[in-house]
């Protein structure tokens, strides 16, 4: 193992694996390593041993729920935006061969006490529960005017001038409630807090069209999510890298990174061998000297034998409580996942909870989103700290990734990867369309 | 039982349903017993001597026909991965098949895929068809046009005996068959080198799978069967959801 590589990744979670996978194709000599004997770092999906093993120490996973290779029970909760910026590296590599997707089933949104479907067209808006009868009418004009807003076109008003006011300017155009502006920045635009609303209203008509757009994709939901659970994904941009040469060892102790006498990062030590590299790319937990905290998220994975109540029965959603609806600053997310994700036995259903921690008692503020499950048959909480490198990496050449964050889908995970790519080969990524499989065989026959 | 790599090949015949049916198939066993000697041999009917460690494609599909049905093989190949222990689950969950690769002549080989049947066995779904393959029999045989297993069985007592060979077996093919048979295994003795009995571990690991449960719409098939939430991120799916009309963004 002692050889030079150009670039060793400590961790293998979603972040780390998609850099892997990304500079391996592009002919860097990848080492990739990880304490854990799994894949996936904090994306993790992990079977019912693992999932025991970290929250329960010596207890076993209770008979009842039945064989490991049936459940992948995700610790972070993660949708994927059918049109964001994931599905696109996806595609761009071809990952997406060795994955299989579907649909999340609905999206809702909790007001007043109850949950409703969230409307995202404007002959949703018509009917929905959620807005009274004149308030549907102002809905219905501010979606028909996201919808074909065009930055280069003028506008009908200084109000809507969207890079240049505040998102609450534009609210106060189209007249909409308080009630309304909740779930629209909440739930639509997927804000977990109201700093938005003086920020300018561009980054807002953004959002909402990643929504829509996305919404309009499939049908049933904005979201998509791949079989077998969330750590697929890292999976999957791992054998990218490995096809591509890269060297992968799990379970392996990281006893030290070592550097120079000027602080520069020079390899990694486990045992007595020493591995040499150019850069090392890795998640906080492996420098824990490098990064600062920048707050906490909460999390609660619950088993359920029984759909979420009042979401139509189906087998997956995801429902948003927004801050003002429970006196909160942010938000509190419910992500749901069933049998039908071959996440978990069939009969059972998983959901887990989360907001970002204001208070020292977390567990007490998650209760409204807990509230909403019905009956809980197990329940792992747990809090992180959320992590952040204190430098950019150009001086000793150590390159850290964020600790995955409160929202909902996986555009911070994506910005972050662009950023680390940038910061460590001077480029911006862009991404080229990978040969598919049969033009690869193709190649390979004529070759 | 010809080997079809190409539709037009097969639009001959109108009674037989033309869609091939998708099967998952991986490739296990310990480094260089010849695993992708093995794939090169049954796609495209080659040999290179000395193969490099596995790194490019390492996914590749081939088409076979058992009986009325075609089968369209997607058979992935172990990038190294397992090098270190590390191999993803992900690389034989939801797989069809498995063929787990020895080389005859290293006896520690046939360990290694033991320790493979096992973790398919408990992690893999339990509907897996898996073979065991004894590979480069070539090296231990004089005989050099007809390799089938059963008549192997005959000749190898008198090969483990000559010790002016260079090269000896390690493994019987007795031993290598009474542990497949007690495992619900397939058993075959193969030559990448010289194609014998490629074309045969497909062969039957095809006529084994179950297809006509694979067809039913609520277990299977890949991304983007009809009535099922799934979806296929290569096509653009608009309309998938019987939407994409009502909302023009
Ligand atoms: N004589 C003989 N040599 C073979 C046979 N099959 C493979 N080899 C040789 O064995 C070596 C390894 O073959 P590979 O197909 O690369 O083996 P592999 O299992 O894919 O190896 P890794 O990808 O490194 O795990 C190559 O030099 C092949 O030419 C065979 O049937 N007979
Ligand atoms: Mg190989």
């Amino acid at each position: 193992m002692d050889e030079q590589y150009d670039v060793i990744v400590l961790g293998t979670g979603l972040t780390e694996c998609v850099l892997s996978g990304l500079l391996s194709v592009e002919g860097k000599k990848v080492l990739h390593m990880d304490q854990n004997d799994y894949y996936g770092g904090a994306s993790a999906s992990l079977n019912l041993t693992q999932l025991f093993r970290k929250f329960r120490g010596e207890e076993k996973a209770p008979e009842a729920l039945g064989r490991d290779r049936d459940w992948n029970v995700d610790l972070i909760p993660k949708f994927m935006m059918a049109n964001g910026e994931l599905v696109k590296i996806l595609t761009h590599t071809n990952v997406t061969r060795y994955l299989e997707f579907k649909q999340i089933s609905g999206s809702f949104v909790y007001r007043d006490g109850k949950v409703s479907k969230v409307p995202s067209t404007e002959k949703e808006a018509l009917t929905s529960p959620l807005v009274g009868l004149f308030e549907k009418r102002r809905l219905k004009k501010f979606l028909e005017f996201i919808r074909n807003y065009k930055p280069e076109a003028p506008v009908e008003s200084p109000d809507l001038d969207l890079p240049n006011v505040p998102m609450s300017q534009v609210y106060k155009y189209f007249g909409l409630e308080e009630g309304t502006q909740d779930f629209v920045g909440h739930a639509l635009a997927l804000y977990l807090n109201d700093d938005y609303l003086e920020q300018p209203a561009i980054q807002t008509h953004k959002r909402i069209m990643l929504y829509t757009t996305s919404m309009a994709r499939y049908g049933k939901s904005p979201y998509i999510y791949p079989l077998y659970g969330l750590g697929e994904l890292p999976q999957g941009f791992a054998r990218l890298s490995a096809i591509h040469g890269g060297t992968y060892m799990l379970d392996k102790k990281i006893d030290e990174v070592v550097y120079d006498e000027s602080g520069k990062f020079v390899g990694v030590r486990s045992g007595d061998e020493t591995v040499h590299a150019k850069v090392v790319i890795g998640d906080p937990s492996y420098f824990t000297n490098k990064v600062k905290k920048v707050g906490r998220v909460i999390r609660a994975i619950c088993l359920l034998r029984h759909p979420i109540p009042n979401t139509d029965d189906v087998d997956s959603v995801q429902i948003v409580i927004p801050q003002n609806q429970v006196k909160r600053k942010h938000d509190i997310y419910v992500a749901c996942v069933s049998a039908s994700h071959n996440v978990c036995a069939s009969d059972y259903f998983l959901a887990i909870v989360s907001t970002i921690a204001e208070t020292d008692n977390p567990q007490e503020e998650i209760r409204p989103g807990l509230e909403l499950l019905g009956e809980i048959e197990e329940q792992f909480v747990y809090v992180s700290d959320m992590q952040t490198p204190v430098e950019d990496g150009t001086k000793d050449n150590v390159f850290i990734s964020k600790t995955y964050d409160a929202t909902s889908h996986f555009a911070s995970v994506c910005d972050d990867v662009k950023d680390i790519y940038k910061r460590v080969t001077g480029e911006d990524l862009v991404l080229k369309q990978r040969p598919t499989q049969e033009e690869e065989q193709e190649a390979m026959a004529n070759a | 039982m010809a080997d079809v790599s190409d539709n037009t090949a097969l639009s001959g015949s109108p009674s037989v349903p033309m869609k091939p049916v998708q099967v998952k198939l991986v490739l296990l066993g310990e480094a260089a017993v010849g695993k992708s000697s093995l794939v090169l041999r049954f796609v495209n009917n080659e040999f290179q001597e000395n193969k490099e460690p596995t790194i490019g494609a390492a996914f590749l599909t081939q088409k076979t026909r058992v009986e009325d049905k075609i089968i369209k093989f997607e058979i992935w190949d172990t990038a190294g991965q397992e090098r270190f222990h590390s191999l993803a689950p992900m690389y034989y969950r939801n797989a069809q098949a498995a063929i787990v690769v020895y080389d005859v002549t290293r006896a520690a080989s046939l360990d290694k895929a033991k320790s493979w049947v096992k973790e398919l066995q408990r992690q893999a779904n339990p509907n897996i068809v898996i073979a065991l393959a004894g590979n480069k029999v070539d090296l231990v045989s004089d005989e050099d046009d007809d390799l089938h297993p059963d008549e192997l069985d005959g000749d190898e007592e008198a090969n483990e005996d000559g010790d002016d060979m260079p090269i000896t077996r390690q493994v019987p093919a007795e031993e290598a068959r009474a542990y497949a048979d007690e495992s619900g295994l397939l058993f075959f003795e193969t030559s990448a080198k010289l194609g014998h009995g490629v074309q045969e571990v497909f062969n039957e690991i095809a006529r084994k799978i179950p297809i006509d449960q694979m067809l039913m719409p609520s277990r299977s098939g890949r991304a983007g069967m009809p009535g099922s939430n799934r979806i296929d991120l290569n096509n653009d799916g608009q309309g998938i959801g019987g939407r994409g009309g009502s909302c023009a963004c």
